[in-house]
């Protein structure tokens, strides 16, 4: 009985499909981070710079976060900048109603802006997965309504007072242990839970199968649109979180601030290996997609490079990031 | 030998047009019957109504002796027919063992586990490694993706799947139109070893002589009724020709 397959139909090296691919990408972040070390040791290595950089990078991380999951199903989600502001202002305004100052409406507050950011993407999910909208033209939608409404809510002016200040001080500003800045801890947080879901759970296994092969998912009677939906609510509900802890290191609602928020996004997640086609995805490259950009934008600073080079060197390291991780393929 | 699925008087229309009219068709188990007839003769149509992804306009389907409506292909799948479509059901990205415990995973971590859908990769790629050896499909590596494969491994797997969640009979459509000669021969000692097993096996091929080699039964459909039925041995590539074209 001749064995079906020999070893001859396949030569070529076998990876494992779930090892982490991306380690010469750390690489290049310790190395960029060590280039702009050695240049000016004492500002870049001082603990507040580091703080800085971690602290600036914590609300993009938890968007990228939420981003890994769809794209992963091969989606896109335009709508994340939109959401965010939106999700902040009816925070802040949730606050504001519910007394100002005390623990009772800061969790009012965080609960108000994950779940608007969580409605933002279930509309994103159900355009998508049940009315068969394109996910470019749905979240592209969304981000013009959603945004739409945030000025109207506003009249365009950010919301500057009555932000509780367990919110902004304790959360905000505050420091476990006198170091650890809370708002890192909690973006490390939902970077754990994810990669855990992601690599872990059955519907992580999901998720990167609608993105390989969302007819092979459905012909096995899994729901493929319950798993579309439910990668956009993270995504928004991500955006609404990130949302809050804006709110808690400004103390302002950011009208204005995250027009391009989706494309960083994307860009981090792309960066960090996640393919566009979906089917494959990593929560630890989007990690190191974000800090990429934000190392290189700290270091052009310190070094008193123009700012505009940052954008030039992300978009030139976007392309070649993505050009390596085909050739690899 | 004990006949598994029965259909009787299936008729079905598409507007004006009668896709099937009357068609009588049957398998038992450990028997394999070939499915054959030119382009738009009702092969997809009935066997599509067979795996409860259409419903008959007139017609019964008998399943294990009972007369049966499958509403949708979980149903049938849940009764213990399997499918296993043209284009490779599986997803590339994911490994062999993920593509086999796709939607029947296996959790570890007790009650928790199971809430959170923690999967037990040892285990699932364990049994599916058992699965793959006993019929002879030899993958490499466990834990590359799906991708990695050649074309007869891909098949393998997406065929081994298929026969180890069926209890009753396993539809291959087209199961070898993709592959060379050498994983083609493979495919049909694999489509042998699952008969004998005791499925029975519903065979949609376009190989006539791939038909002629393995088919117990050989069920010609024409302009949607059944042309002829030839059991082993009967006919040979110009006789099935014939039947198919309607020139006999």
């Amino acid at each position: 009985m001749a064995p079906l397959v020999s070893a001859i139909d396949r030569s070529q090296k076998i990876a494992s499909s779930r090892s982490f691919r991306g380690w010469w990408l750390i690489a290049c972040l310790v190395l960029l981070f060590a280039t702009f070390a050695v240049w000016n040791p004492t500002a870049v290595l001082s603990s507040y710079n580091i703080q800085n950089i971690i602290g600036d990078a914590s609300t993009l991380l938890i968007v990228a976060v939420g981003m890994t999951f769809v794209v992963a199903t091969a989606g896109i989600d335009l709508s994340v900048g939109s959401v965010l502001i939106f999700s902040q202002i009816t925070a802040a305004q949730a606050m504001i109603l519910a007394g100002g100052d005390g623990w009772t409406s800061t969790a009012i507050g965080v609960i108000v802006s994950v779940l608007c950011g969580a409605f933002w993407g279930l509309i994103n999910g159900i355009m998508i997965a049940r009315l068969r909208i394109p996910a470019l033209i749905a979240t592209l939608g969304t981000l013009g309504m959603a945004g739409g409404i945030a000025l109207l809510m506003t009249n365009g002016i950010n919301i500057r007072s009555g932000i509780p200040d367990q919110l902004t001080l304790t959360i905000g500003a505050g420091r476990l242990f006198g170091v650890l800045p809370i708002v890192s801890l909690i973006s490390l947080a939902v970077v754990v839970v994810a990669a855990f879901s992601l690599s872990k759970t059955r519907f992580g296994l999901h998720v990167m199968g609608v993105g390989s092969n969302a007819t092979a998912l459905a012909r096995t009677g899994i729901d493929v649109p319950a798993v579309q939906i439910r990668v956009y609510v993270i995504s928004g509900a991500c955006a609404g979180l990130g949302a809050v802890i804006d709110l808690a290191r400004f103390s302002t609602t950011t009208i204005g601030a995250y027009s391009t928020l989706s494309l960083e996004a994307i860009a981090a997640v792309v960066i960090g290996g996640t393919s566009l086609f979906g089917g494959i995805a990593s929560i630890v490259g989007a990690v190191i997609g974000v800090f990429i950009p934000a190392v290189l934008r700290n270091g052009f600073v310190i070094a008193g490079v123009p700012s505009f080079w940052q954008q030039i060197a992300v978009g030139a390291i976007l392309v070649l990031a993505v050009y390596l991780d085909q050739r690899r393929r | 030998m004990t006949v598994a699925l029965r259909a009787r008087g299936i008729v079905k229309r598409f507007g004006a047009i009668e896709a099937l009219r009357n068609v009588d068709f049957e398998v038992s188990l450990g028997e394999v019957v070939a499915l054959v007839g030119d382009n738009g003769a009702g092969k997809s149509t009935l066997t599509k109504i067979l795996v409860g992804a259409n419903k008959p306009d007139a017609g019964t389907i008998e399943f294990g002796g009972r007369e049966v409506t499958f509403h949708n292909p979980s149903e049938a799948r849940d009764a213990g027919l399997e499918i296993v479509y043209q284009d490779l059901a599986l997803a590339p990205h994911l490994e062999p063992a993920e593509n086999f415990f796709l939607g029947r995973e296996l959790y570890r971590g007790g009650r928790w586990g199971k809430a959170i859908g923690l999967l037990d990769r040892a285990t699932m790629r364990k049994i599916a490694m058992e699965a793959f050896q006993a019929l002879n499909v030899n993958l490499k590596a466990q834990t590359c993706r799906v991708s990695d494969l050649s074309g007869g491994q891909q098949q393998g797997v997406a065929v081994a799947r298929a026969a180890h969640w069926a209890s009753q009979v396993l539809f291959l459509d087209e199961p070898t139109a993709a592959l060379g000669v050498r994983q083609k021969a493979g495919v049909v000692d694999l489509i042998r070893r699952v008969r004998d097993r005791g499925l029975g096996i519903v065979l949609i091929s376009h190989d006539l002589p791939e038909v002629i080699e393995i088919a117990d039964r050989i069920h010609v459909l024409r302009h949607g009724e059944t042309a002829r039925v030839f059991n082993r041995g009967d006919t040979d590539t110009m006789g099935l020709v014939a039947a198919i074209t309607g020139a006999s």
